[in-house]
């Protein structure tokens, strides 16, 4: 099996993307000449020119804009977004006219676009930069919400992101990019839309994603040296929600802990607990409970920053409350 | 050779009388959509173009079938002008399935995609942007399209404004923006929200050739979006015309008009657009009586589409 960063697999994607389609283009804040603030489009300038990797101004609205106004006119533009902190300047594009326009045009109008951008925290960059923000685009009717969280999902994800004919958002936890993984195969539809079990397991479901995923399957590791089997389940896409695989394994574990970088109120994983309840309130043994951020700007200590987050040692003491 | 010029000069006395006729349509259909939102047809927020028809007339008239419009919310003017049926736009209004958005827009939201109109945009400013991005398109494929551009005096305090600005003029997109200056965003006047009132200097200051324009003369706004849209085509250059105009009516249908006086108004109304095109052309009343007629039966024709039409199933909507 070949091997790989996750960097090196998004630019792969990205690679393959611009390659097959000629109506395939990047642009986005130092895509180009720099690399991609990430690096993952490294050596694509030169491959593909400047017009196909367009470097963009510090303007998010208008160039997310174009990017819809763009594949209105039938090109499949890839925008990356620096990180999901500056795409709060794009909110306006993306809520009011890229989740809006099909709908509002009677379904004339089709946005078969991809705003990529990465998300999180955990590296020291303090409040303004630590965002986890994906949630609140989940929330959004009219846009769908991916968030791979290994090297072969940001491999193959963005393909599948691209067949979509309407706006899909990309968020790449930006702790993840050194991660090292295997490619694995081109997968076989459907693909994107469904949640992996990652970790079959008997006795509770860790339900997750992104870059919260490492986390869990570590504490699915250590509490199974003690005889416990956590089932972990990476949702893939947070819009829409595979309800039929969350649903499908708390029927057949009876427990669930939700594992979410977002802060609780509000939360994804808020929704989460709220479907299950619905859907499978009497094969539950045990509340539902969710590990989350805590409610504070993100600080930039690290011993701050490390206890604000979802931690290994989180997850395990909460699964074994949920146990008890 | 007089005879040809005397035939020269009634085919143009001709089309200047369609440009009227235009003008005239969009006024009566306004007046028509006020009188029905009073009776409770049209509801929503209804914003009407009164006084701001030449600049959609004489724009269009100017512009190709293959270039592409973006809008506003006030843009029934725009749609009109374009060429959508007027029996969509009445359906729409009233929010049924043959409207030209299917009844999910209203009046703030028409579009046709098969004219290349690609909506009005209810967020101030919020359209501009995607009018980069389809000249952008344009651009790429070596089209030769321009996509033309409205909005009002308010949208000009907007950050979207400025970052398209920008990049229409920093990667030379096609793109002619057609500032609507009618004095007022709401109820804030023009010099109560910009720093520097003179918009299209302001424009210059981005590197694009920008030009200020009598609104409310359908002539000088003809020659403007001409000249606008052959630099466009040579130069391969954005261009910005500031078109200076005044809407007689309220802002939308809740609007008491506390900011502005009557008597303001009222010396606005002098220079109506139709009556200063109707007296340059010294349009005669059997003429007037025609126009007013046949339009009226159209209009009546386009209440009795959007009466017709059916309300989309629920189920339809959402699946
Ligand atoms: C971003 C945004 N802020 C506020 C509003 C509310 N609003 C609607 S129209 C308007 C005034 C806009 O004025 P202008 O751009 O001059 O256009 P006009 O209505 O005069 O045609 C305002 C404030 C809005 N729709 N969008
Ligand atoms: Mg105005």
């Amino acid at each position: 099996m070949a091997m790989s960063t996750y960097r090196e697999a998004v630019r792969a994607g990205l690679r393959e993307a611009l390659a097959g389609d000629a109506r395939v283009f990047l642009m986005g804040e130092d895509v180009g000449r720099y690399g991609g603030a990430y690096g993952c489009s490294r050596g694509l300038l030169e491959e593909f020119g400047e017009e196909r990797v367009r470097d963009t101004p510090l303007s998010e609205s208008a160039f997310v804009g174009a990017g819809i106004g763009a594949a209105i006119a039938g090109m499949r533009p890839i925008v990356e977004v620096m990180t999901i902190n500056f795409s709060l300047l794009a909110l306006d594009q993306i809520v009011n006219n890229a989740a809006t326009l099909r709908h509002m045009s009677g379904g004339q109008l089709r946005i078969p676009l991809v705003i990529r951008m990465a998300t999180g925290a955990g590296r020291q960059l303090a409040a303004q930069h630590s965002h986890s923000l994906e949630g609140w685009y989940a929330h959004i009717p009219g846009i769908r919400v991916l968030a791979p969280a290994t090297v072969a999902d940001a491999r193959w994800m963005l393909g599948r992101a691209l067949e979509d004919p309407d706006p899909v958002m990309i968020f790449e936890h930006a702790a993840l990019y050194p991660l090292e993984g295997e490619i694995g195969e081109r997968p076989a539809a459907p693909g994107i839309e469904r949640a992996a079990v990652r970790r079959e397991g008997s006795d509770l479901s860790l339900i997750t994603y992104g870059g919260s995923l490492g986390k869990s399957l570590e504490a699915a590791e250590i509490l199974a040296s003690e005889g416990i089997a956590i089932e972990t389940i990476d949702l893939r896409s947070l819009r829409p929600l595979d309800e039929e695989t969350i649903i499908g394994s708390v029927c057949r574990t009876h427990r669930a802990v939700i594992v979410d970088e977002g802060w609780r109120s509000g939360s994804l994983a808020g929704e989460i607990s709220a479907r299950i309840m619905e859907s499978a309130f009497d094969e539950l043994d045990a509340p539902v409970r969710r590990v989350c951020s805590i409610e504070s700007p993100i600080p930039y200590a690290k011993h701050l920053e490390e206890a604000a987050l979802p931690s290994v040692a989180g997850i395990v003491a909460t699964a074994r409350e949920v146990l008890r | 050779m007089a005879n040809e010029e005397a035939i020269n000069r009634r085919a143009e006395r001709e089309g200047e009388i369609e440009l009227f006729r235009e003008m005239l349509r969009i006024r009566r259909f306004e007046e028509k959509c006020a009188e029905l939102y009073g009776a409770g047809l049209i509801r929503g927020f209804l914003h009407l173009c009164n006084g701001e028809e030449a600049i959609a007339v004489g724009a269009m008239h100017e512009l190709t079938n293959e270039d592409a419009i973006v809008s506003t919310y006030r843009e029934h003017g725009h749609a009109l002008a374009r060429g959508l049926p007027m029996g969509g736009v009445m359906a729409e209004l009233y929010g049924k399935a043959n409207g030209c958005s299917g009844g999910r827009g209203g009046s703030m939201h028409l579009f046709d995609l098969t004219r290349r109109f690609y909506g009005g945009y209810a967020i101030v400013g919020g359209g501009l942007p995607i009018a980069i991005g389809l000249a952008l398109a344009e651009r790429m494929r070596r089209g030769r399209s321009i996509t033309a551009c409205f909005f009002g005096d308010g949208a000009v305090a907007e950050g979207e404004f400025h970052e398209s600005m920008n990049l229409a003029a920093l990667w030379g997109l096609p793109v002619l923006f057609i500032c609507e200056n009618n004095l007022y965003a709401m109820g804030t006047a023009l010099h109560r929200h910009q720093a520097r009132t003179d918009i299209a200097a302001r424009a210059s200051g981005y590197g694009m050739e920008a030009i200020a324009v009598d609104g409310m003369n359908i002539s000088a706004v003809r020659e403007a979006v001409r000249e606008a849209t052959a630099a466009i085509r040579r130069d391969s250059r954005p261009f910005f015309v500031e078109a200076r105009t005044y809407r007689f009516r309220a802002h939308s249908m809740y609007d008491a008009e506390l900011y502005r006086d009557r008597a303001e108004v009222e010396n606005w109304k002098q220079r109506c657009p139709l009556a200063l095109h109707s007296a340059r052309l010294a349009i005669t009343e059997a003429e007037m009586a025609g126009l007013e007629s046949s339009i009226a039966s159209e209009i009546n024709e386009a209440i009795s589409f959007a009466e017709a039409g059916e309300w989309e199933p629920v189920s339809a909507a959402f699946a």
